[in-house]
């Protein structure tokens, strides 16, 4: 009788919890808005072809259809667009509606692309994101100075990819990863670099052979954390400065002011200190980092301990010396 | 004229030097970074990282001469708990608290059988035997974080270890403060100092 009671409490307990539980968002896995099956609609045509390495089209000269290999620069991976923060968009949305026509009219190839600020600029919607002080930020920079107009945002948030990625990902060392690659895009691929600079690439590894722990460095920092002037005002700075003027003073990391913290976990940055007692909470949650993470409470009893120590030292000695003089009194 | 007995052999004497000279190094520059700060810097960071790692590494070979030197010689009886180590220990406590200002004789004289008393055996077994391996493990595995089990402990691996590191660290100076002090302790203040470069013991 008691089994079959507690038995109708867990069923009635289960079919409670059940109908309480939210029916499932339109939304995917971070928040944002899933892809409209319209827009995936819209976009097959161009993606029929840029989607892939070949494509076909009829060539009437020869009379018959004719396969051929797709400019890797123009190819779109489909999967990689719906993730990216521009996923909302047909593709006819930023390029001209003519692009629907096959063959495409050469003019269009001299089509100029959009900047940010043309879409983004003035909007009340994105007003959070600043992206005027993004552009004021990045105009600073050596990488607006050294190559004036043919430096644009797209050059490393290439519109077809890009995703935000600090404030979504869940692992630091996913977006760290992922930020660091649009640096590398340019910095580590000639071709890329060559289009803007007559220089040769430099070589990353022995340009940073000072730095101590390279593969650790790299893996839990980006390199704007170095190679960018703090800016408190937007989320990432954009203010690139010459290799020069890179961080190379170890302790502005390593120290309990550290500089991360304006950077790297401006995110995740909370608390001075955490309940255990350690400087820089928000670090300890990915990383230790040497100087930056001391505790407050083992801090106060090593030094506590130290002084105890000493002055039992101390007392001692007083002692012997004058239980000494007594002796020869 | 006080009576010498020779307690240091060469060997010793080079590898209680050499590891005096490294544990000195290995803390005024560890204490350097872990209270590493722009507005009052100690030693430049990266050198002090240098310093660190190269130090730490020859503490870990002599280390490991240390225990060869044990294992191959007679050194190692005195790195042995003996029965009745607690009482002993009380006793020499009791004499270094009282009895050493009242003109007593040690309760344990210092002999070519036993070298150490019952107070220096304890310290020097547990700073040789427990916190030394400690503070080369954690320190291997900070000069390799890779080697760190990550699959245990996630990203607390690395400061885990680390704390690890430090306390035993801090343990060492303290270590290194009373060591010195007690060292003053013999027929002269300087006696056994004296001593460990010509490996004759002084006795009172």
């Amino acid at each position: 009788m008691k089994t079959r009671l507690i038995h109708h409490i867990l069923c009635v307990t289960a079919v409670v919890f059940i109908a309480t539980i939210p029916p499932a968002q339109a939304q995917d896995q971070e928040g944002l808005k899933v892809v409209d099956p319209e827009i995936i609609e819209q976009n097959k045509d161009c993606l029929k072809c840029h989607g892939q390495s070949t494509y076909e089209y009829y060539n009437e000269g020869v009379e018959r259809n004719v396969k051929d290999r797709m400019n890797p620069y123009f190819i779109i991976d489909s999967i990689e667009y719906y993730g990216a923060n521009h996923k909302l968009f047909v593709c006819i949305d930023c390029h001209s509606y003519e692009y629907g026509e096959f063959p495409h009219d050469r003019q269009l190839r001299m089509e100029p692309s959009f900047g940010c600020l043309d879409c983004h600029g003035g909007d009340e919607e994105y007003a959070q994101y600043k992206f005027e002080e993004i552009d004021e930020d990045f105009h600073k920079s050596v990488h607006s100075s050294k190559h004036s107009e043919d430096f644009s945002c797209s050059m490393c948030h290439n519109p077809h990819t890009y995703k935000i990625s600090a404030r979504t990902s869940e692992k630091m060392e996913e977006f760290i990863l992922y930020d660091n690659q649009i640096c590398l895009s340019c910095h580590a691929d000639v071709s890329k670099y060559q289009l803007l600079s007559t220089n040769n690439c430099p070589n990353l590894l022995d340009a940073h052979s000072w730095l101590p722990n390279q593969v650790l460095h790299f893996k839990n920092v980006r390199c704007i954390e170095c190679h960018t002037e703090i800016n408190n005002d937007i989320l990432v700075s954009h203010n690139v400065r010459p290799k020069e003027e890179a961080v190379k003073l170890c302790v502005e990391c390593h120290s309990k002011n550290s500089r991360l913290l304006a950077s790297l976990y401006k995110y995740q940055f909370t608390d001075e200190r955490s309940a255990m007692g350690f400087s820089n909470e928000a670090m300890l949650e990915e990383a230790y980092v040497i100087g930056a993470n001391r505790n407050y409470y083992l801090n106060v009893l090593s030094i506590g301990l130290f002084g105890l120590v000493l002055i039992a030292l101390l007392i001692h000695a007083v002692l012997r010396i004058i239980f000494n003089y007594k002796r020869y009194e | 004229m006080s009576e010498k007995i020779y307690l240091y052999p060469v060997w010793t004497r080079l590898w209680h030097w050499t590891n005096a000279i490294l544990c000195l190094l290995l803390i005024i520059t560890g204490v350097s970074m872990q209270y590493s700060d722009p507005a009052y810097p100690m030693i430049r960071f990266d050198w002090a990282v240098s310093i660190h790692d190269i130090t730490g590494i020859m503490l870990a070979i002599s280390y490991t001469g240390f225990i060869l030197g044990n294992v191959l010689t007679p050194n190692g009886r005195h790195y042995i708990f003996r029965k009745g180590i607690l009482k002993n220990l009380f006793v020499q406590a009791r004499y270094y608290a009282f009895g050493i200002f009242k003109r007593e004789s040690p309760p344990f004289p210092i002999t070519e059988a036993s070298k150490f008393n019952p107070l220096q055996k304890f310290s020097y077994i547990i700073i040789m035997h427990v916190i030394i391996p400690l503070v080369v493990i954690s320190g291997i595995a900070l000069f390799f974080p890779e080697l760190i089990v990550f699959d245990v402990f996630g990203n607390k691996a690395l400061h885990i270890t680390d704390i690890i590191h430090v306390i035993m660290g801090f343990i060492i100076s303290l270590f290194l403060v009373v060591h010195i002090y007690f060292c003053t302790i013999g027929c002269t203040p300087t006696s056994n100092f004296k001593g460990m470069l010509n490996g004759y013991h002084e006795k009172h």
